[in-house]
């Protein structure tokens, strides 16, 4: 598909590279954004890829929006080049069912599954990150089988607490704080996905693939209780 | 120091918000009014980034612990120095041991405290703005509260002549403050998915009024009004969102979202707030309306780059004015 501009108000711009979820648009959207920030326009304040689109908030001051989208078109044509991209695995540690997936026996109800099985299936399954967003280092996940998929619940909890593993219709995914959501709560990792202190305050990023692998509470108490285990 | 005797109803430290991280969902927080934190900021002699006090509604009961410098700017919430009311948009000096309080909010919803020196707190991700649903930045990252010591941050050479100088504890010059109105006209860009609406939809965006419901925080004002809804349900690829959007779920009732908006959504958005209005906006309460017109990309443009200038000629005479404490 070809590119198309359009504007975000008076300070941004949405560049859109595809209409569909698809690798070869999430590549796109991920090369367009470096390809960006390694530039540093002048009038570049901040850019938000998402599934198809890359955001760019610039300054009006500098270049209005007829200019920004030339220089958009422009870099447009430095896509194809090769630009080292990283693709980095990232193994996610999960206790799941008991108090930290209290909705398990659910999915594996609505699914004519074992719960064992539920997790069997969560933990072999081929994974990455479409985007970071909703939360502050919230990752879209896809690849779940289709067999664990499952409903959101009727009325929403107030609080699941941060770092919970869920399944909402065929998306899985973790909360990085403390948030009010319709999920169905399956288990919970001892690894923090945002990290304020951090340069980069989100463990997972666009691209990553993903490895969910299960722990024993034992296992998840000794990670919680040694925090930077995760790093070594 | 700035002791809080009282927290009021949200008293959040804010600055222009936590730029370069929307990209790993890190919500951009800042100030709800930029206009009006920014003149608090000048009046002072300070530099526009730093941080503020922003004030609901109902205001804090805050004792100075030395002579310091303040501005108000924003929505009029009646204060008071010591029991007598004082004027805003204009810098003045309060006295150490001096008390500020609110009374009745009278105009807007929204005041700034600026303070020479800035409210001085910890940067996180490069911000010293609340992040009230993560619990972090800004003071301890929630809202101030009864027994809070805010500290500000060191006074530059100029800032402390101003404070040696003053006898009376009112300067004699003001900048021209902000209007606010009780049902505005917000100036507002068509949306990327305008089109996807059904015509009577995008003909009552522009014609009727929408009053602002219960549910409104610094996330988003939820519109009430005619219920508007797309020629044909359509599921949309989440995208980013920006302060100023206006997004339209399921239930028909219009969003704006404000400066604690998530970083993306998947709502069709009908359209997008001209910036310089975002503080008409911020300064609306619960039962207000407002009323949408239509104004171009390139005029929005051109108003935010004139509002600049606007801002730049302010400063430039308040630097003038500091010149003669010299």
């Amino acid at each position: 598909m070809k590119a198309s501009f359009s504007p975000l108000g008076d300070q941004a711009i949405v560049v859109e590279l595809g209409n569909k979820i698809d690798e070869e648009t999430e590549q796109q959207v991920r090369k367009l954004s470096v390809l960006l920030e390694n530039r540093q326009p002048e009038w570049l304040i901040e850019v938000i890829p998402a599934f198809v689109t890359v955001s760019v908030f610039y300054d009006p001051c500098i270049a209005t929006y007829d200019v920004v989208k030339m220089e958009m078109k422009e870099l447009l044509n430095h896509l194809g080049e090769d630009l080292p991209t990283q693709s980095r695995t990232i193994e996610i540690p999960v206790c799941y069912g008991g108090e930290f997936g209290p909705d398990l026996e659910f999915v594996a109800q609505h699914n004519n599954l074992t719960t064992r099985e539920v997790i069997d299936i969560h933990t072999s399954g081929d994974y990455s990150v479409h985007m970071i967003g909703f939360a502050p280092g919230f990752p879209f996940i896809g690849g779940m089988s289709e067999k664990i998929a499952a409903p959101r619940r009727d009325s929403p909890r107030l609080r699941i607490p941060e770092r919970t593993v869920g399944i909402a219709g065929n998306q899985t995914g973790a909360y990085p704080i403390e948030t009010p959501g319709g999920w169905q709560l399956i288990g919970r990792t001892p690894i923090r996905l945002f990290r304020p202190e951090d340069d980069i305050p989100s463990l997972l990023q666009a691209g990553d693939k993903i490895i969910f692998k299960e722990i024993s509470e034992k296992e998840y108490h000794a990670w919680e209780d040694e925090p930077n285990a995760e790093n070594t | 120091m700035l002791k809080i005797l009282k927290g009021g109803l949200q008293t959040s430290v804010q600055d222009l918000g936590r730029i370069g991280f929307q990209k790993y969902g890190v919500i951009a927080s800042g100030v709800m009014d930029p206009f009006a934190h920014r003149l608090a900021n000048l009046l002072v002699g300070n530099d526009e980034q730093l941080a503020t006090l922003e004030i609901s509604l109902v205001g804090p009961k805050i004792q100075f612990t030395e002579d310091t410098l303040i501005a108000l700017c924003g929505g009029d919430l009646s204060p008071q120095i010591n029991g007598s009311p004082i004027k805003t948009w204009r810098m003045l000096v309060v006295k150490k041991d001096s008390t500020l309080t609110f009374g009745e909010p009278r105009i807007g919803a929204r005041c700034y405290l600026a303070v020479a020196g800035g409210i001085q707190v910890e940067e996180v991700m490069g911000s010293r703005s609340t992040y009230l649903r993560a619990g972090i930045g800004g003071f301890k990252g929630r809202s101030l509260t009864k027994g809070d010591d805010i500290h500000n941050g060191e006074l530059t050479p100029i800032q402390l002549k101003a404070l040696e100088r003053s006898s009376d504890n009112e300067f004699d010059w003001l900048v021209p403050p902000a209007r606010y109105f009780e049902e505005p006209i917000i100036r507002m860009i068509k949306g990327k998915q305008f089109e996807l609406f059904n015509n009577t939809s995008k003909d009552q965006i522009f014609t009727e009024a929408f009053s602002v419901s219960g549910n409104s925080d610094r996330m988003g004002y939820r519109l009430e009004g005619p219920s508007l809804a797309l020629e044909e349900p359509t599921e949309l690829i989440s995208e980013a969102v920006a302060f100023g959007s206006v997004q339209v779920p399921i239930d028909g009732n219009p969003i704006i979202l404000m400066a604690d908006r998530q970083t993306t959504g998947g709502y069709p958005k009908i359209g997008q707030v001209a910036s310089v209005d975002l503080p008409l906006i911020a300064q609306l309460k619960q039962g207000q309306s407002l009323r949408f017109k239509e104004i171009s990309l390139a005029d929005a443009q051109q108003r935010y780059i004139e509002q600049e200038q606007h801002i730049r000629e302010i400063k430039a005479s308040i630097q003038l004015k500091q010149e003669e404490w010299k």
